[in-house]
């Protein structure tokens, strides 16, 4: 089965935001919220500096606390590649994911339901690239089969150096990021 | 899957309900009957308009209403991917700020009070003026600041009536200096979209062109693509920029010195034999005495003047002279800083010659175009006055008119009074430094048109505005651009729009009709005129509404490939030494002159763009704001701890004349130094129109109250300006 996921090429990203537009006009994300955003991560002093740029949303964890900690059932895992979702009708807004999520990546939408990124699966269920990935003008973004050792995705993971976040939380995110 | 329709997007989006009522009608330029009924999806190419990039895109139109804009994969400037503004172009349509009706003045100008009137009624108004400025002044006494394709029209409407004076602020406040440098040496512009072979080359030198926050389609696309394929980026930089956190060498320049940083990179090249021998000696004018001059300035003088180590000077100029001639010394783009560019930029193209990068891959190609007939109109009537801009040719090497020129002889009336002015789709009140100027030159003036979408603050100084449909409801002249590729591209209605907005090819011809100009419109609509254009040219107009762009046959674009190594210079040569520029009582080779400081404790006040923002025109957009909904000014962590400020405070900023912004937030950073603050541009209005925006951050252009100006080409250097700072009580 495949597991889905994305690796973000933080070389080649300019933190540009076309990502966290793209989701709010593909999914009709409500003004004042958003389901990706970007971290620029700075280290070092003037003029000693290091710095790398990051677009990040639900990590659609193998481990998912979000899931295991949702009374009604809502947060659930789908069979299309363990893409992690919430069905907005058994939601009841009770705030327990976005609590247990290590990487504050849901939010409660003005319709009262817990949300957050979907990978775009009903762009995913007809084969096209969550909008993100496909808008995104530098290429760093890609979406693929994480199981499949000859997907993109894998290929670039084992060729390049890379990191997910808060690893040791241990929820095992499907984001991985390349430097 | 549930997703919230586009009603409860914006019911959710709060005031923009009254927007909505008037949305979900489909373009005009499709079969009503047919698409009125329309459900589903439909996908209608055009290009985008919040730059003037002109990005090919697809707009999808979702059961008639506007959904999403992504980018046309045909189109060579976007290749399919938009920026972040032109994705978030669907908050334009959407925008509830924007002007709906025509607007007549009630109260003094600048008090932003209107009547609404009809087209018939703003369109009289404006004919019956102008003909009496025609006959009191002559029709040179109109002059027209335009900005982007969309004043085609209206632009030729001011020409047939006898206007002579039109500028953009393009020229004298943005990439100016830059052209007037590169025409100097080479004898051509960059011209725009830039021809900067930017994905080709092997090294890439930017000085304080920040691609990437400055998001210009191709550039930032062609940036990310020269970073993924490991070239050498090197940054000159005050601040830590995106760019530069991808460069293998940082420069944090002391800001105003990089004529000295690139005239010691050149005598690094020059002495050390490191520059293109056998392209200098076929193509270079004047090199044995450019040589001569360069021999003072050692990376030792530089030091001193720009902070940057000369072993670091060192390793750089090799650096760049190990990829040459794939070495791209960017020009930049809005170089109007010190009023010295010109001749900066003059340096930026020298110091390119030597990388013999000109003409060749990972350089600067040639751009082509297709050739597009215009449509042959009566002729323009001839003048009886010279412009006015640039009298007696003080600024001997301007080659475009000079906005700020214009102003100021608005304000002097000489060499001859100015009395009306037509403002096309730019903020001249943000867009040209100290307002104040700006504000007194309007009130000499008998007649200020406005044509915009939103209502900006050089709307609020209007007697009429008239309110443009935007870029996705509206028909423009054809895009022949000159690129890499050649192509032709289309901008055609996607959706109809929400009020009163016209298209400004009609606002144009009804005013020709107006003034009795009615012969310069032979055609009956736009679409006819582009059809007569197409066809003149051999192409298939259905084709181009089909898929909104038609290329061009590949060309040549290196002197490799067949491109004639001509160079339109006085010698027809690249000119080391220039002699045009010693004749006019100028430096033949670029020598550099130590910018004016500020008052001690002060901070250089430098500004720039964002990527989700164009100008001060997208504040408004409830999907851009919501990426970016105010500016921070950039202080040095160590400033900022002096001062006992952190992120997020809010403060303002005091100019040397006095003049205190608005309040903005802190962002304090080690990623910038420790003599400058940086904020990006377009916010902090004072527009009462713009609802969303006012009073949202500071507005770097109410800071420029100083300028100095370029004396090739008059350019007005913007970074002359220093803030000290106010704690907010
Ligand atoms: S669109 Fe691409 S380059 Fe821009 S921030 Fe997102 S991931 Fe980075
Ligand atoms: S990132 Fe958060 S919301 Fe997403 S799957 Fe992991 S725990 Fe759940
Ligand atoms: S660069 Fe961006 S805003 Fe400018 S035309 Fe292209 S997509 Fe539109």
């Amino acid at each position: 089965m495949a597991r889905f996921g994305m690796v973000i090429d933080t070389k080649k990203c300019v933190g540009c935001m076309d990502c966290v537009v793209a989701c709010k006009t593909e999914n009709d994300v409500p003004e004042a919220f958003n389901r990706d955003w970007i971290v620029q991560d700075v280290r070092g002093k003037n003029p000693d500096l290091h710095m790398e740029i990051r677009t990040e949303r639900c990590n659609h964890c193998d481990n998912p606390p979000c899931v295991y900690c949702c009374p009604t059932g809502a947060s659930h895992v789908h069979d299309l590649g363990g893409i992690v979702l919430v069905t907005h009708d058994l939601c009841i807004g009770c705030k327990a994911c976005l609590a247990s999520c290590p990487y504050d990546t849901r939010f409660i939408h003005p319709e009262g339901y817990a949300d957050k990124c979907t990978f775009c699966v009903h762009r995913v269920e007809k084969g096209l690239d969550p909008a993100c990935v496909s808008v995104c003008p530098t290429h760093c973004m890609y979406f693929g089969d994480l199981d499949d050792p000859n997907s993109q995705v894998s290929k670039l993971l084992t060729s390049r150096k890379n990191h997910s976040l808060i690893p040791e939380a241990g929820t095992k995110p499907q984001i991985l990021y390349l430097v | 899957m549930n997703p919230l329709s586009r009603r409860k997007f914006l019911k959710i989006s709060g005031a923009t309900i009254a927007a909505a009522a008037a949305i979900g009608t489909v373009s005009k330029a499709l079969d009503k009957a047919e698409t009125t009924k329309h459900k589903g999806i439909q996908k209608i190419p055009t290009f985008c308009d919040i730059c003037f990039w002109k990005c090919g895109a697809i707009a999808y139109v979702r059961d008639g209403e506007l959904w999403k804009v992504e980018g046309n994969p045909l189109d060579p400037l976007s290749k399919g991917r938009l920026c972040p503004r032109g994705t978030g172009g669907v908050g334009a349509h959407y925008d509830p700020d924007r002007l709906r009706s025509p607007l007549i003045r009630t109260q003094e100008r600048g008090k932003e009070m209107w009547k609404e009137v009809t087209w018939d009624e703003a369109l009289s108004y404006i004919a019956d003026k102008m003909q009496k400025i025609k006959s009191q002044y002559g029709p040179e006494s109109i002059a027209v600041f335009s900005h982007g394709i969309g004043g085609n029209f209206l632009k030729h409407t001011l020409k047939a009536y006898g206007a002579i004076n039109f500028a953009a602020p393009s020229f004298a406040q943005c990439r100016g200096p830059r052209d007037v440098g590169f025409r100097l040496t080479y004898g051509e512009d960059v011209s725009s979209p830039e021809r900067t072979d930017i994905k080709n080359a092997q090294c890439l030198v930017l000085i304080g062109s920040h691609l990437g926050e400055n998001m210009h389609n191709t550039q930032a696309q062609e940036f990310a693509e020269a970073v993924g394929n490991d070239a050498s980026i090197i940054v000159v930089d005050p601040r830590f920029s995106v760019a530069a956190s991808k460069a293998k060498y940082y420069l944090p320049i002391k800001p105003g010195t990089d004529l000295a940083l690139l005239l010691a990179w050149m005598n690094v090249i020059v002495t050390e034999n490191l520059y293109d021998k056998e392209y200098v000696e076929k193509y270079g004018f004047g090199f044995e005495q450019f040589k001569a001059e360069l021999l003072a300035y050692t990376p030792e003088w530089s030091y001193p003047e720009t902070g940057i180590e000369p072993k670091l000077i060192r390793a750089t100029a090799r650096e760049m002279a190990r990829y040459k001639p794939a070495t791209l010394i960017h020009p930049g783009r809005h170089v109007n800083w010190y009023g010295d560019d010109a001749q900066r930029s003059r340096a930026i193209a020298l110091l390119n010659a030597l990388m013999g990068s000109w003409g060749r891959k990972g350089g600067f190609y040639y751009p082509v175009s297709m050739d597009v007939p215009g449509y042959p109109y009566p002729s323009y009537p001839t003048p009886t006055k010279d412009k006015v801009d640039n009298p007696d040719k003080k600024y001997p090497f301007a080659h475009e008119a000079i906005t700020t020129g214009i102003r100021e002889a608005t304000l002097t009336g000489n060499p001859y009074p100015v009395k009306g002015w037509f403002v096309y789709a730019t903020n001249l009140i943000q867009a040209l430094p100290n307002e104040e100027i700006t504000k007194q030159a309007i009130q000499n003036l008998d007649l200020v048109v406005v044509v915009d979408v939103i209502p900006n603050e050089i709307a609020g100084w209007a007697d009429v505005v008239l309110p443009e449909s935007v870029y996705l409801e509206r028909h423009d002249d054809i895009n022949v651009e000159w690129f890499r590729d050649s192509f032709v591209g289309l901008r055609q209605p996607v959706v109809e729009s929400p009020h009163d907005q016209k298209p400004n090819w009609w606002i144009a011809k009804k005013l020709a009709e107006k003034l009795g100009l009615g012969n310069y419109y032979p055609w009956k609509d736009v679409e006819e005129y582009i059809n007569y254009r197409m066809t003149a040219a051999g192409l298939s107009f259905d084709e181009l509404k089909k898929n909104g762009i038609i290329l061009g046959t590949k060309q040549p674009n290196y002197f490799d490939e067949g491109v004639p190594a001509e160079f339109q210079t006085p010698s027809g040569k690249i000119e080391f030494y220039s002699l045009q520029l010693q004749q006019a009582g100028f430096d033949p080779v670029p020598k550099y002159k130590r910018p004016a400081g500020g008052p001690a404790g002060s901070f250089r006040l430098l500004y720039g763009r964002a990527p989700v923002h164009s100008f001060s025109r997208t504040q408004t957009n409830r999907i851009l704001s919501d990426m970016m909904p105010e500016n921070e000014v950039w202080l040095n962590a160590n400033i900022a701890e002096r001062y006992s400020l952190k992120s997020g405070d809010y403060i303002k900023l005091k100019n040397q004349d006095g003049v205190v912004s608005n309040k903005i937030k802190v962002k304090a950073t080690e990623r910038i130094r420790q003599d400058c603050v940086y904020m990006v541009h377009g916010f902090g209005h004072t527009a009462k129109g713009l609802k969303h925006a006012f009073g949202k951050g500071a507005s770097d252009s109410q800071l420029l109250t100083r300028f100095e100006t370029d004396p090739l080409m008059g350019g007005t250097g913007m970074n002359m300006n220093f803030v000290t700072i106010e704690i907010e009580a």
